[in-house]
């Protein structure tokens, strides 16, 4: 066996057999899953409280708007004056008095209406207050105004436009909205990774050289060979975890959708988004909505997602790999990394943001196009990207820029590294390290 | 005899500064090759430069009659000073990682791994972790890595440090014997009584330059100065003292002895010989001790560094 494959062999058996990997391999989706679940539980627990909210009107006008739903009643307060009704509201230990005062026309009343509360009551249940108010006032309005509005509704155009590529692909809201999240959680995916492994090779580095085994070793082996079997050890274990959490990820996900499949339609937390979604298509109920976000998922170019992920995640992986194992060289222990860890993190955060803000503001502008060719915010830019459809010689451009680019860091990664790894005692400037590319 | 390593002019620089400069050594197959130099000397660099760690600017490295090439790395085996292992890797597999390094295939690695666990009794450290064995079982362990591939030329930097006297002895007549079984050795080291003890040949290098180099034996010769420790029992001391004073140089020495007697060195000029000087003290009192005194290389070092 040659030197680069028994390096690369024992690196990634060293990660691989070592416990915190395990454990946090065949832990994490399942942490993953158990949070969902306490999430959706304590939602669940915070909406089965029933809210009754007190309705003082002495407009009369807005009584019969108030309906009980399953998590809020509405107690109408006839014949008291505002402060007995405060009283009496505060007693019953109730979430709420909604004070209405009288007033000729809705106009008059739409700045002075109160809602007393022991705390600040939520957004969501002052929205709902809001739109009934609202919705009713208009009501009235247009009735002053001699229409019937019944047939101001009817008047009113709902458009729903429906979206289709140039080739014919259909493509939906909800579809742009599954793109943003798949391409956002892929792109953050890879950036937790590249900071987690390259952490890793960062320690792994610095363990050789405080251990002192470095000269045993490079007494043996070229140190590009010791540098770049250390890369792609831990790389290959970065992709094992991938893979192991992909498979049991999705299990555990099929399990638990088929286990909860009933409840989905009628989570809680899906509820409270109902009327939102009820306003967007009268027509379609949650089992529909649940449809279509499979189906646009299904309509994704998964494939070319994984591929490209897998490609972006070496790519990216390995260059950032190699200044994470010359920053490791040029120090003596972690704490001394600070300062050469800036220069790395910054581009890694910049494509973060480039992608959270200009890819979803739109997908194919000039920034978003720029960030995914540089080759430091290439792979998660672009990853993000792709669910929007990015032509196959793009991406394969912006992958060529990357290997063509890591090629070139590694070896002047290397140089740092073949001196650095026999330096000991102070750390190194930025001047010094520059000199060591020329030994 | 040929010589398995030659050095030829050798020089090595890191910036500005010079840590070889026209360096040059031969050691010689089946023999034991002390590189003796104060703190800083350039001996790391040297030996480094022959593992084909840094490359040096000028200058040639043979071995074997070859010029250094990556292959040789098999036929070398070294012990750098600062020893280190992997912490959390266990033994067996660790050394069977090393031994691989070095080009040994893993069965050959586990059967001559098995005669040296068994030789040094260490046959149940197999399972255990580095951190868990102490420094003294740690240096053993590295040591074996070191001899396993059975190299041509060995290099040790400060084999012993870390050893009990027992261990010591135990290592160094290992090293003795790979040096019968043909093997050459380079042995660097501060331990001035085992260069004394082991080697044939030595080195000495100061300030990034070569100051001394040869056979032991040859080196204490040129250094020797017609120094004598002398015994004598007299009944008249302080004559005899005065006499003695009177025709040679005289120092003072303290030796263990049975006797009550007047112990002093003596240093004689090349015109007088040892035997004239046993006449001249036989006829003062009993002689009870006569040794001709051999330079150290303790002394040979300090006045080599101190005079350059």
């Amino acid at each position: 066996m040659n030197h680069l494959s028994l390096i690369t062999k024992r690196e990634y058996l060293n990660k691989v057999k070592n416990k915190s990997f395990i454990i946090m391999t065949f832990l994490s989706p399942l942490i993953m899953v158990g949070i969902f679940a306490l999430i959706g539980f304590l939602t669940q627990l915070n909406n089965d409280s029933v809210k009754t909210i007190s309705i003082l009107d002495e407009s009369n006008l807005f009584s019969n708007e108030f309906e009980n739903t399953d998590h809020t009643k509405y107690d109408i307060l006839t014949g008291l004056n505002l402060e007995d009704a405060k009283k009496v509201v505060r007693e019953a230990e109730n979430y709420g008095l909604l004070y209405i005062p009288p007033a000729e026309n809705v106009d008059a009343i739409a700045n002075k209406i109160v809602f007393y509360s022991e705390e600040s009551p939520s957004l969501n249940v002052m929205d709902n207050i809001e739109d009934k108010i609202e919705e009713k006032a208009r009501v009235i309005k247009l009735r002053k105004s001699g229409l019937d509005p019944d047939i101001v509704n009817k008047l009113s155009v709902n458009v729903r436009t429906n979206l289709e590529t140039f080739d014919g692909e259909k493509t939906s809201k909800v579809g742009s909205l599954m793109k943003l999240v798949f391409g956002g959680a892929l792109g953050y995916l890879l950036f937790m990774f590249i900071i987690i492994y390259g952490n890793m090779i960062m320690r792994s580095v610095i363990e050789e050289k405080t251990s002192r085994i470095i000269e045993v070793i490079i007494s043996s082996v070229k140190p590009i060979k010791l540098l770049l079997g250390k890369i792609f050890g831990t790389s290959l274990a970065g992709l094992t975890q991938f893979v192991i959490w992909t498979i049991v990820g999705g299990l555990l996900m099929v399990g638990v959708s088929a286990f909860f499949g009933i409840d989905v339609s009628q989570n809680p937390m899906a509820g409270q988004q109902q009327e939102i979604m009820q306003q967007m298509a009268d027509n379609s109920d949650m089992q529909n909505k649940v449809t279509e976000v499979v189906l646009e998922f299904w309509n994704m170019p998964i494939a070319n997602l994984i591929i490209m992920f897998i490609l972006f995640f070496i790519g990216g992986y390995l260059l950032y790999a190699s200044l994470y194992a010359a920053i490791g060289a040029a120090v003596d222990n972690e704490t001394d990394t600070q300062q050469f860890m800036m220069p790395i993190i910054m581009p890694l955060m910049l494509a973060i943001y480039v992608g959270f803000f200009t890819v979803i503001e739109n997908p194919h502008g000039t920034v978003s196009q720029v960030f995914s060719y540089i080759p430091l915010t290439s792979p998660v830019v672009m990853l993000m990207r792709i669910p929007f459809g990015v032509p196959i010689w793009q991406q394969l451009v912006s992958v060529l820029i990357l290997f063509i680019t890591f090629y070139f860091t590694v070896i002047i990664a290397a140089k740092i590294y073949r001196v650095g790894i026999l330096m000991y005692g102070k750390k190194p400037t930025y001047k010094e390290l520059y000199k060591w590319l020329k030994y | 005899m040929r010589d398995i390593l030659v050095v030829e002019n050798v020089v090595k620089n890191y910036g500005d500064y010079r840590a070889l400069n026209n360096v040059s050594i031969n050691v010689a197959k089946g023999s034991i090759f002390g590189l003796l130099g104060p703190n800083g000397a350039g001996k790391t660099t040297l030996i480094r430069i022959i593992n084909q760690i840094t490359m040096p600017d000028e200058g040639l490295v043979t071995l074997d009659g070859q010029p250094l090439k990556p292959d040789h790395i098999k036929d070398i085996g070294y012990l750098p000073e600062e020893r280190g292992l992997y912490k959390s890797m266990k033994v067996g597999e660790q050394a069977l990682y090393l031994a691989q390094l070095k080009g040994l295939s893993k069965s050959e690695a586990r059967q001559r791994l098995k005669y040296w666990f068994d030789k040094f009794e260490i046959g149940d450290w197999w399972d255990k972790k580095i951190q868990e064995l102490s420094k003294g079982m740690a240096q053993k362990i590295q040591f074996i890595v070191t001899v396993l591939h059975q190299p041509k030329l060995l290099i040790f930097d400060e084999p012993f440090s870390g050893f009990d006297p027992i261990n010591a002895n135990l290592i160094k007549d290992e090293i003795l014997k790979l040096r019968d079984e043909g093997a050459s050795v380079i042995f660097s080291t501060h331990r001035m009584e085992s260069v004394e003890e082991l080697c044939d040949d030595i080195a000495l290098i100061h300030k990034s330059n070569k100051v001394l180099e040869g056979k032991l034996i040859d080196i204490k010769r040129q250094y020797k100065n017609n120094e004598y420790e002398i015994g004598l029992i007299t009944d008249n001391e302080a004559e005899v003292t005065q006499n003695l004073k009177d025709n040679f140089e005289l120092t003072k020495a303290t030796f263990k002895s049975l006797n009550n007697e007047l112990q002093f060195n003596i240093k004689i000029d090349d015109k007088t010989s040892a035997n004239q000087l046993i006449k001249h003290l036989t006829s003062k009192g009993e002689l009870t001790h006569f040794v001709e005194v051999i330079p150290s290389v303790n002394d040979i070092f300090i006045q080599t560094v101190q005079n350059h």
